[in-house]
């Protein structure tokens, strides 16, 4: 094993002293003089055509500078593909959804604005609505959208091997449906921005993005600027995890329209209300699974079709129902896999990315269908996942799946190993499983995630070093550390290549007039794929520092190291400088002596096969095993969660501290939706449109976390790192709900497990005096 | 905040990070609206605004609040501690040092909510539980953290952070 100065050690976050002081400034935080506050109008209906808008009555308001609505954007629609560009920056004849945008005012205070969209008049004509996405995709539904039929937004129809003579031939056949919540990200920052539209032609937004450069296009495309007048300048984000802040809104989109109407900057902050019910949340999919094992229980096939709820727009759904059916062949070997998905629409909030996309809902069901069969066939659970984990391979082998996804480390085995001899699992036996009302149980789950997500198009991903004369270093890349440390990874990886402290390294938020174009973050690509592009760009401008300190000591090149932040002669450690003064001779040796690295990804080339699943939809692949201990009130139905252990293959922690951080709130917010949250919808509308209802784990709530690295050294990763934090996310749903099964002996095969749900389970099998899964 | 049409302006004299303000607010003004908008200090977040997520929580007379949930006129008369005022100079805050040290946050979002219970925690109780530490931050949500290490942090600042 390599040795390591700074990859590995425990270092806190490079941008933590800004944090904790409240230094570090984001996207609400900024304002400019003479700003304008922006406030949308919003549908009270979730089906409706749009007969007229009158805005008169909010124009005379005082305070009041300009309006828009959607016809105002010039038929301007964006959409994750060319083919799905369905979505204009507010409603133009018709409403999708409850509370989408249909009009934008820029006020001078919030308050105004908002009183202002009060005093504007829509009239509608109320269409009936369709809220269930297999209600949706029956002939004669309402459509929500004229160009597609019986509503199916997104298909696929993946076929490997033969599944039907897999199931003529198995031994146990079980076949299940599944579903899971409406969840949502939960951060704790709404959305916000702060748009200038410099009256000469240039746009300049702060705005909460964790993938600046799709709000940079989109901008772009809708004002019909050259990319190059479009400036995106990055703020620090509170939290992302997909969806919603990797797209743009109808409020971005509002306040550069306005600013540009009024020649004032103007400044647009969600309210966390308007934020919980426009989400574009995860979607909850219904998952028919199908599954057969021979009599040893070793996997034959796994069909699954698959209804997504995707509410009104496209967005980023196609991706979503790729990622649900691309990774059902790990982490275990899976000989024939047939795959129907739906992704349809309705007249409920957009489904979209959200950390763990798609993944999580089909490795739910496979996995507790699985513990299902184990059960039947009287297999340990442990057993059962072991005799189907895919090997590690050796190095340089590789395993391939059968629709040719390439596994090249694989820890799974390990992982279940691991977690299965640790204390939660091993001694569940030996704690009492009852305790007054108190049921307890424990529970394992054995999943995997991609890293460094391939795209459909644009995959550019650069960094830039650049050596200042002082021995300071400035890192630029394109990647957005949207909360979850992955700026302080890129130093770590920069520090360690060219020898330096880390204190030495500077990241650059990112400007999008400065930095290099990049998708974000997005799909755990930023440590695999903006890794390697830093790692490359500081060997270069090693290179070129080498180059230096060899011309002063009249030596070669390759007799030169860096250390410690000290350079010095391999053959003649007498001979050595510290980094600062090699930085002054290398930046002052002449009028060429410019000291910069650049260098990108070539990591994630090939795009996606949307259309056939073939091939991957990563770069490497993460595995987890978790067990959880839980207990259930056995009267009230209410659970808690004492314990978790999770061991991770990330192949190689870069930063432990970060990933264990990573590794443990991912967990939680995996915990959250398999107990607690879900949005309670009756037609179309959010009945809880709250913190306060829609319940995230709080302080009281979580478990004790014990971790477990698991190491394995990806070829296709910096250092060998591969993912940490959406393979917690994953696992954290089947180890919670084979636990509370282990308690109960109910199988939950919707989720959330609410409190409800398990009354009304435990009654329904007291009734029947059989176990009855909901 | 809606404004009353005609209502008083009221002026309000508060002291913040130990230094006196007196400032006419609108009686629908929040103390956080204050905090941010008037004094400019952005360290405290909003993120509900509705008393449900504690991003916005300050110390007003020793006790932690939400200041969405204070109007601005109750905070009359009172000694207001943000998170911009527990550093000393360059030395920051026990707390602030434990958070940094031990990993206790992630996004940043909730930090100075988080800090400001956690340290009106351990101004009552040095050495706490645990399951004290738990209930002193159970009214500040942190989505990205699953508060494993915050608690940490809080446990290795106490001991740590008495008298400051
Ligand atoms: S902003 Fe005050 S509690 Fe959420
Ligand atoms: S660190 Fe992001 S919400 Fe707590």
């Amino acid at each position: 094993m390599a040795e390591f100065s700074v990859i590995g050690e425990r270092v806190p976050r490079v941008d933590a002293r800004e944090k904790v002081t409240g230094e570090a400034r984001y996207a609400a935080d900024y304002s400019l003089p003479g700003m304008l506050w922006c406030k949308l109008l919003r549908s009270p209906y979730p089906h409706a055509r749009v007969l007229n808008i009158d805005t008169s009555r909010a124009e005379k308001l005082n305070g009041v500078k300009a309006v828009c609505t959607g016809k105002d954007f010039g038929g301007w629609t964006w959409g994750w593909m060319s083919s799905t560009r369905d979505e204009s920056p507010l409603a133009v004849d018709k409403v999708r959804y409850m509370a989408e945008a249909v009009a934008g005012v820029a006020a001078t205070s919030e308050d105004i604005a908002e009183e202002a969209c009060d005093l504007i008049k829509v009239d509608y004509e109320e269409l009936p609505g369709v809220f269930e996405p297999e209600e949706a995709m029956k002939e004669g539904s309402p459509s929500v959208h004229d160009y597609v039929k019986n509503n199916i937004s997104v298909e696929y129809h993946w076929d490997f091997g033969n599944v039907e003579k897999a199931f003529s031939e198995s031994y146990i056949v079980r076949e299940d449906r599944f579903r899971t919540s409406r969840a949502t990200h939960g951060y704790v920052e709404p959305p916000a921005t702060l748009a200038y539209y410099d009256p000469s032609g240039y746009i300049t937004v702060w705005a909460a993005k964790q993938s600046p450069y799709f709000h940079y296009r989109h901008l772009s495309a809708c004002f019909k600027l050259p990319l190059s007048r479009v400036r995106v300048i990055q703020p620090f984000i509170g939290g992302g995890f997909g969806g919603t802040k990797n797209d743009s809104l109808g409020g971005d989109f509002c306040s550069v329209l306005l600013s540009k109407i009024t020649g004032r900057p103007v400044k647009y902050v969600e309210s966390m209300e308007e934020e919980l019910v426009t989400s574009r949340r995860r979607h909850s999919m219904i998952v028919y699974s199908k599954m057969g094992v021979n009599k040893d229980g070793i996997l034959m096939a796994i069909h699954h079709r698959v209804i997504a709820d995707g509410g009104g727009y496209t967005a980023i759904g196609p991706l979503s129902l790729y990622l649900a059916g691309f990774a059902t062949t790990l982490p275990y070997r899976l000989p024939n896999f047939k795959y129907d998905a739906y992704r349809v629409f309705t007249n409920n909030p957009i489904g979209a990315a959200m950390r763990g996309h798609g993944v999580t809902h089909t490795r739910f069901a496979a996995e507790i269908q699985m513990e299902m069969i184990a059960e039947e066939l009287g297999i340990d659970p442990v057993e059962i996942r072991m005799r189907n984990a895919i090997d590690n391979p050796e190095p340089g082998a590789v395993y391939e799946t059968i629709n040719k996804v390439l596994v090249k480390t694989c820890g799974i085995k390990e992982a279940i190993q691991r977690v299965a001899d640790a204390p939660l699992w091993r001694d569940r036996n030996k704690v009492p499983n009852k305790d007054g009302d108190i049921s307890w149980g424990v529970g394992l789950s054995g999943t995997s995630y991609l890293g460094g997500a391939r795209q459909m198009g644009h995959q550019a991903c650069a960094a830039i070093i650049r050596i200042c004369e002082d021995g300071a270093v400035n890192l630029i890349t394109g990647a957005t550390d949207c909360g979850q440390g992955s700026d302080t990874v890129l130093c770590m990886i920069a520090a360690e290549e060219l020898g330096v402290r880390l204190g030495a390294i500077d990241i650059k938020r990112v400007d999008t007039a400065y930095t290099p174009v990049d998708p974000g973050s997005y799909g755990s690509r930023v440590t695999i794929l903006a890794g390697q592009a830093t790692q490359k760009a500081a060997r270069q401008a090693k290179k070129q520092l080498l180059e230096a300190a060899a011309r002063n000591w009249q030596v070669t090149p390759e007799d030169v190291e860096i250390r410690h932040g000290r350079a010095f002669v391999l053959s003649d450690p007498e001979k050595s400088m510290p980094f600062d003064r090699l930085a002054r001779i290398a930046c002052y040796s002449g009028t060429g002596a410019v000291i910069l690295g650049t260098g990108y990804s070539t990591y994630g080339i090939e795009p996606l096969d949307l259309v056939n699943g073939i091939g991957n939809g990563g770069t490497s692949y993460s595995y987890t095993a978790q067990s959880a201990r839980v207990g259930v009130d056995m009267e009230t139905g209410k659970i808690i969660t004492t314990d978790f252990t999770i061991a991770s293959d990330c192949g190689r922690l870069l930063s432990p501290l970060t990933a264990e951080g990573q590794i443990e709130g991912a967990s939680i917010q995996g915990l959250g939706q398999t107990i607690y949250e879900d949005f309670i919808m009756d037609s179309g509308k959010t009945l809880n449109p709250t913190f306060l209802d829609y319940k995230m784990p709080l302080s009281m709530d979580v478990p004790a976390i014990k971790l477990i690295d698991v190491v394995t050294d990806d070829p296709d990763g910096p250092f060998g790192a591969k993912e940490a934090s959406e393979g917690s996310i994953v696992s954290a749903p089947p180890a919670v709900v084979s636990a509370i099964h282990d308690a109960t002996g109910v199988w939950f095969k919707e989720l959330p497990v609410t409190p409800e749900r398990v009354v009304q389970a435990l009654k329904n099998r007291k009734n029947k005096g059989a176990s009855a899964a909901p | 905040m809606r404004e009353t049409e005609g209502s008083p302006i009221k002026q309000v004299r508060l002291t913040v990070n130990g230094k006196a303000y007196g400032l006419d607010v609108q009686p629908g003004k929040t103390l956080l609206e204050l905090i941010r908008e008037d004094l400019g200090l952005t360290g405290t977040k909003e993120g509900c605004g509705l008393g449900e997520c504690g991003a916005c929580t300050v110390i007003m007379d020793g006790k932690t609040v939400n200041s969405c949930l204070v109007l601005a006129a109750e905070a009359d008369g009172k000694q207001i501690t943000t998170i911009e005022g527990l550093a000393d100079g360059d030395r920051l805050h026990p707390v602030q040092q434990a958070f940094i040290d031990h990993g206790g946050l992630q996004c940043g979002f909730c930090t100075p909510g988080m800090i400001m219970s956690a340290k009106a925690l351990l101004d009552e109780n040095q050495n706490p539980s645990d399951e004290e530490i738990r209930k002193g931050i159970s009214g500040n949500l942190c989505r990205c953290t699953g508060y494993t290490k915050i608690i940490e942090s809080i446990k290795a600042a106490a001991g740590n952070a008495g008298g400051r």
